[in-house]
């Protein structure tokens, strides 16, 4: 074997060493209430690389949600694959998919889906609870991070929606994912509120070597980004009002 | 965080209503428990009481109603022996060992006044065990209007060595029927856990001639209990007197008797217990309501368990030890109740019938019924596991869904 040969699969292995989400011809579709079936997800080709950050545009109902719970596997594909690091998330059982989602996805809302009855240390502990390691000075430490270690007892109600999509990121790394998702993160919070958690989870994101792929129908927030795509390119599906 | 840290903070979140069913499934399992040591002991306390005694001799009639007045103070005395009979018994040393007679008819505040001879001192209630007094007292003289006490009876009147009092006629109190005598505490019984504890005891000769009472019958005895001097003679004096004769009841063995009545009272044992069963089947109900009730909210929680990871069968789980939890912390609280409970039933049957229950002797039941408990807590957990199991987990994470 030749030198250029040798080249030739070093360089593939990079690429799959790099690749960390692959999907292929990923269909998702919902029986509307008219009884029809509407196919919200068509997405031929996407891609993500290690600790790479990408921002998806899309108007409201566009699918986006649906998309980002497809490839979290909370989502059962109908048709195509999902490869996140190289482990399938489609095709898969669903307690197969929990356990990928346990061990690679971190997921931030919206609505920060925070657990109410739990402290700030308890719900970032629960982020690391169905995967593979708990260790409760990370937890404080990413409480820290966020700025958060004066209000480790707290509980959700107690603190301002700024410091609760604080708590959401520290969850959303709790786990030492490889993937975060973030479902438009910013939406319920004021312009300088939204600046300051944008911020905080791109840098919390690239701190942890974690990737970051981001919806949103904010300018202002894709402005932030880099690499931004508009969903209506990646999904030849119809979204759907009502889907996200 | 672990299963059960997962389960106690839920139990934290939802306080108030594990509380409430708690305490339901308190009440429940200690009632429970309750109902089981009473008919248990109950039973076995009461057919154990013999006195020390083989049998009693009374009156034709009834042989329950003659055990009951004669052993346990019980009821009126289904009618008189004359001294002739006694003694008749008394002197049939070839298969009686030992004759006490008793005549009942007078009372002080309630308690009976029970008048016997001082042989009833001599018997051994239980082995190695006669009646005594305590120190300080003595046996009273039967030619003296002296009486012994009850350890129940002076403890309830607070009565002391050296106290007088005028006996009542009749088993039921009435001040209108006061007898002249005056009677002195010449000892108070040491504690027997028998119904003599609740008795004041004089001399027989007192009692029978106690003024008002008739002159005719002034020889008379309520009933003779006897000690035989073996099995056998109880199975040829019962033939003799209750077959072939038609003066005298033999009630023998006294055990078997009293066991007569719990026979009967069997179904009635049956419905208690039945009841005490449904409670627990109704308190694991109010399980099964306080979590139900509660899905609506727990739904998005639900959700967002699974959206970290959690897998169906882990929010089962939780659920299921949730109400397991609920089930477990109401048993425990439930010996709480248990005591209650019992500690009233057992004074009151004490100063009823002078049988102490013992609230703390271990029983099966006390196994058996909270771990019923807990089976039926998990049992009652299911139907809402399952519908945490079968949630939509991107549906319930929308607010409001």
């Amino acid at each position: 074997m030749d030198v250029s040969s040798y080249l030739k699969i070093g360089h593939l292995k990079l690429i799959i060493f790099l690749l960390l989400l692959g999907i292929n011809n990923l269909k998702k579709s919902f029986l509307s209430s008219d009884g029809s079936t509407q196919e919200v997800i068509n997405v031929p080709s996407f891609s993500m690389e290690s600790g790479q950050q990408i921002a998806l545009s899309g108007i409201s109902g566009s699918g986006k949600t649906t998309l980002l719970n497809l490839i979290a596997g909370i989502l059962q594909a109908d048709e195509g694959q999902i490869k996140l690091s190289g482990r399938s998330m489609s095709g898969t059982s669903e307690s197969v998919r929990d356990r990928l989602r346990a061990q690679m996805v971190g997921y931030i809302f919206q609505t920060f889906n925070l657990l109410q009855g739990y402290t700030c240390l308890e719900n970032v502990l629960l982020g690391m609870s169905f995967g593979d390691s708990f260790d409760k000075n990370r937890a404080v430490e990413l409480l820290g991070h966020v700025g958060l270690t004066q209000r480790l007892d707290y509980y959700p109600r107690q603190l301002s929606s700024g410091q609760q999509q604080r708590v959401a990121v520290a969850r959303a790394l709790a786990n030492s994912p490889k993937l975060v998702l973030a479902d438009e993160p910013t939406g319920n919070l004021d312009p300088e509120n939204a600046a300051e958690s944008l911020s905080l989870i791109r840098q919390t994101c690239k701190e942890h070597r974690a990737a970051l792929l981001l919806v949103s129908h904010d300018k202002a927030v894709l402005d932030q980004f880099e690499d931004v795509r508009d969903l209506s390119d990646i999904n030849q599906g119809g979204g759907k009002v009502g889907a996200e | 965080m672990s299963l059960l840290q997962i389960v106690f903070r839920s139990l934290r979140q939802h306080l108030l209503s594990t509380l409430i069913t708690s305490f339901s499934i308190a009440l429940a399992c200690g009632l429970l428990m309750s109902v089981w040591v009473v008919k248990e002991q109950a039973r076995r306390n009461f057919t154990e009481v013999d006195s020390g005694f083989d049998g009693v001799f009374g009156a034709k009639g009834s042989k329950l109603q003659l055990v009951h007045n004669s052993i346990f103070h019980l009821e009126a005395s289904p009618g008189n022996l004359t001294w002739e009979q006694y003694e008749l018994i008394a002197n049939d040393k070839r298969r009686v060992k030992t004759a006490v007679p008793i005549a009942v008819g007078d009372n002080y505040r309630g308690y009976r006044i029970v008048g016997v001879t001082k042989s009833l001192f001599e018997v051994e209630y239980q082995v190695g065990k006669k009646f005594e007094v305590q120190s300080g007292g003595y046996v009273f003289r039967s030619d003296k209007k002296q009486a012994v006490v009850g350890s129940f009876v002076a403890e309830r009147l607070g009565m002391s060595i050296g106290d007088k009092f005028h006996p009542y006629h009749g088993l039921v109190f009435d001040e209108k029927e006061k007898h002249a005598e005056i009677y002195v505490v010449s000892g108070i019984m040491k504690p027997t856990n028998t119904p003599a504890d609740r008795v004041i005891w004089i001399p027989i000769k007192g009692l029978q001639n106690m003024s008002g009472h008739s002159v005719e019958t002034s020889s008379d005895v309520s009933a003779v209990l006897v000690k035989l001097q073996g099995n056998t003679h109880g199975m040829m004096m019962n033939q003799e007197y209750n077959f072939q004769g038609d003066v005298m009841t033999f009630a023998w063995p006294i055990a078997k008797i009293v066991a007569q009545l719990f026979n009967k009272i069997a179904p009635v044992e049956m419905v208690l217990s039945g009841v005490a069963v449904l409670v627990a089947f109704v308190a694991a109900g109010s399980i099964l309501a306080s979590i139900y009730n509660t899905m609506n909210q727990r739904r998005r929680d639900i959700a967002i368990f699974r959206a970290l990871g959690a897998r169906r069968r882990t929010v089962f789980s939780v659920l299921i030890l949730e109400a397991t939890g609920i089930a477990t912390f109401g048993a425990l609280a439930g010996f709480i109740v248990y005591f209650v409970i019992m500690s009233t039933a057992s004074w009151y049957i004490r100063s009823e019938t002078g049988i102490v229950l013992d609230p703390f002797e271990p029983q099966w039941v006390m196994v058996w019924a909270p771990l019923f408990m807990q089976c039926l807590g998990a049992l009652a957990g299911v139907v809402p596991a399952a519908k945490a199991y079968g949630a939509d987990v991107a549906e319930n994470l929308i607010p409001n869904a």
